[in-house]
């Protein structure tokens, strides 16, 4: 391929402009990494952060509550006077394992790119209607709820008077919310599971305060109408998440918004062979977010879906620091424990850890498969015997959790880590 | 005694608000969590967000944000009063778009930099 920019060696190279790679970007220049690049395919930075005007974020990162747009715009704020290079409307097209990225824009054309060090910062996309496979005619009306929000938020368009919301994760709650804002009439949010996908917050604020009703257990089975969506027929499911005859309900609307989860989107990832968790869709990553192609890391909704921004930035500066300390040639090396799944854990962040690169200790992050609550201990185990038990009133798949495992307690496990959930019956 | 759901923050704290007993908060994490727990059954407010016109900006609209909590009443009317606005570009993060919103004394706000386009 043909090289329309010699740019020369770069020390680290985020793929992404939004707050995984703001803040990966930022961290890497702070550790030393002299020529930092972010490549982003927008024609502005901030990704997603940009149509969600909605406010909570960055109440543990700033300690106070901003908008999307502000939150962004804060690290977007910090970029002046760092030297870091940015290269918008650039779409990377392919990564090698020897950290020579592809990219191509109208502005440099094709360009082959050399770094000592990757992060991969590309953020998640939306399920769609096929993902969940909807029975029913194919009309116009129907979007993915971060579809909707852009329409909305940036582009100025109303997408619908009569609006079904199909999953209760935190983008449709919000959704809902904005469009009654915005005058149309939100009949429903129908969520399949037993409990919403949301942050609790989000249904009394987003839900709750405009009187829309929120039907758990339910799902479309139906969508009709020939050129706009003119009714859904929802139903109640059993405990096997299968329509129970006889209990179709009819929602005259023009509108459905589906928000039913975002999956990480690792098409580079996977193309350069890098190893992908099953559980999280995203890279297997150490607790440096180095992923197992030594020098490439990953961070934020790459690797697994936060529900908070704030920790995609806690965790893309750790990744944009490791990827500066690798660039000046650290290694982090050592024999790796493996994190494994125990009784009601769903998945974990790191994969693996390697004691002797984990210096005062690792945060976990995992998520469970069930609503708990009562007196819950996460606990987490080495071959049987317990290393640490943290105490919890409530735990719900909708919330990701995490514990800090210290390194004395590192060094006493062997092979593996096991988290599980414990309910203590007294 | 009435149950609420805490919405200052992401974690959700379950709140139990005694009426009669001066709306005593328990089962907060927090201090905010005690101050929401008893406002909202005396006076609910919520921060309000929404979007504005733009002309010759970078996008057609503008996010906004009033400036401090208004009544939850008043939201609807909140976000009405920015019908008909247009702003022209460059917008200012921070800028003012509007003055007293509903007679609260809040502003709504711009809440990023919008270039032109």
């Amino acid at each position: 391929m043909s090289c329309a920019v010699n740019s020369g060696m770069y020390d680290v190279i985020v793929i992404g402009g939004g707050p995984a790679g703001l803040a990966a970007a930022l961290a890497a220049r702070e550790a030393g990494a002299q020529r930092v690049l972010i490549l982003e395919r927008d024609g502005e930075l901030g990704g997603i952060l940009n149509q969600c005007i909605h406010n909570g974020f960055g109440l543990h990162y700033f300690k106070e509550e901003l908008t999307g747009p502000e939150y962004a715009g804060r690290f977007i704020a910090r970029l002046a006077g760092t030297g870091i290079e940015v290269r918008l409307n650039t779409m990377v097209l392919d990564i090698t394992r020897d950290r020579q990225v592809c990219a191509v824009s109208r502005q440099y054309g094709c360009q082959m790119l050399q770094s000592r060090a990757i992060v991969l910062a590309m953020g998640c996309r939306e399920r769609t209607r096929g993902a969940i496979g909807i029975p029913g005619t194919r009309p116009a009306g129907i979007f993915t709820a971060g579809t909707a929000q852009r329409y909305v938020n940036m582009e100025g368009y109303m997408v619908g008077r009569r609006v079904l919301i199909l999953g209760s994760g935190d983008i449709g709650l919000i959704m809902a919310r904005r469009m009654t804002l915005e005058g149309a009439k939100v009949l429903a949010c129908i969520e399949v599971m037993p409990y919403s996908g949301g942050l609790n917050r989000n249904i009394v604020q987003c839900l709750q305060d405009f009187d829309i009703p929120l039907y758990l257990s339910h799902t479309i089975v139906d969508i009709r109408g020939e050129r706009r969506v003119e009714k859904a027929v929802v139903a109640r499911v059993d405990e096997h998440r299968r329509p129970i005859p006889g209990t179709e309900i009819g929602f005259d609307c023009d509108t459905i918004l589906l928000s039913v989860g975002l999956i990480p989107e690792n098409e580079l990832t996977r193309t350069a062979g890098i190893p992908l968790d099953g559980r999280t869709k995203g890279a297997y990553v150490y607790e440096n977010m180095e992923t197992r192609a030594p020098g490439i890391f990953a961070c934020g909704n790459v690797v697994h879906v936060h529900d908070l921004v704030d920790y995609v930035t806690a965790e893309s500066q750790r990744a944009g620091a490791a990827a500066a300390r690798f660039a000046a040639g650290a290694r982090a090396e050592g024999p790796a424990l493996t994190v494994e799944n125990g009784a009601g854990v769903s998945y974990t962040v790191p994969q693996a850890i390697r004691p002797a690169a984990a210096g005062k200790g690792v945060d976990i992050f995992f998520r469970v498969r069930a609503v708990y609550s009562g007196d819950l201990r996460i606990v987490a185990e080495s071959g049987g015997a317990p290393l640490a038990a943290f105490r919890r009133e409530h735990l719900a798949p909708g919330e990701m959790e995490h514990i800090t495992l210290p390194k004395a307690l590192l060094d006493k496990a062997a092979g593996s880590i096991t988290m599980r959930i414990e309910e203590v019956h007294s | 005694m009435k149950e609420l759901i805490c919405i200052v923050c992401p974690k959700g704290c379950r709140l139990q608000v005694d009426e009669e007993n001066g709306y005593a908060v328990t089962g907060n994490g927090c201090a905010r969590g005690a101050a929401y727990g008893k406002a909202e059954l005396t006076n609910p407010t919520r921060v309000v967000t929404s979007t504005v016109a733009v002309a010759g900006g970078v996008h057609p609209r503008c996010p906004v944000k009033t400036d401090r909590a208004i009544p939850k009443a008043l939201m609807a009317r909140a976000v009405a009063c920015l019908d008909g606005l247009k702003l022209q570009a460059p917008v200012a993060l921070g800028q003012v778009v509007v003055e007293d919103v509903c007679g609260t004394g809040a502003r709504f706000v711009a809440t990023r930099n919008l270039p032109r386009g």
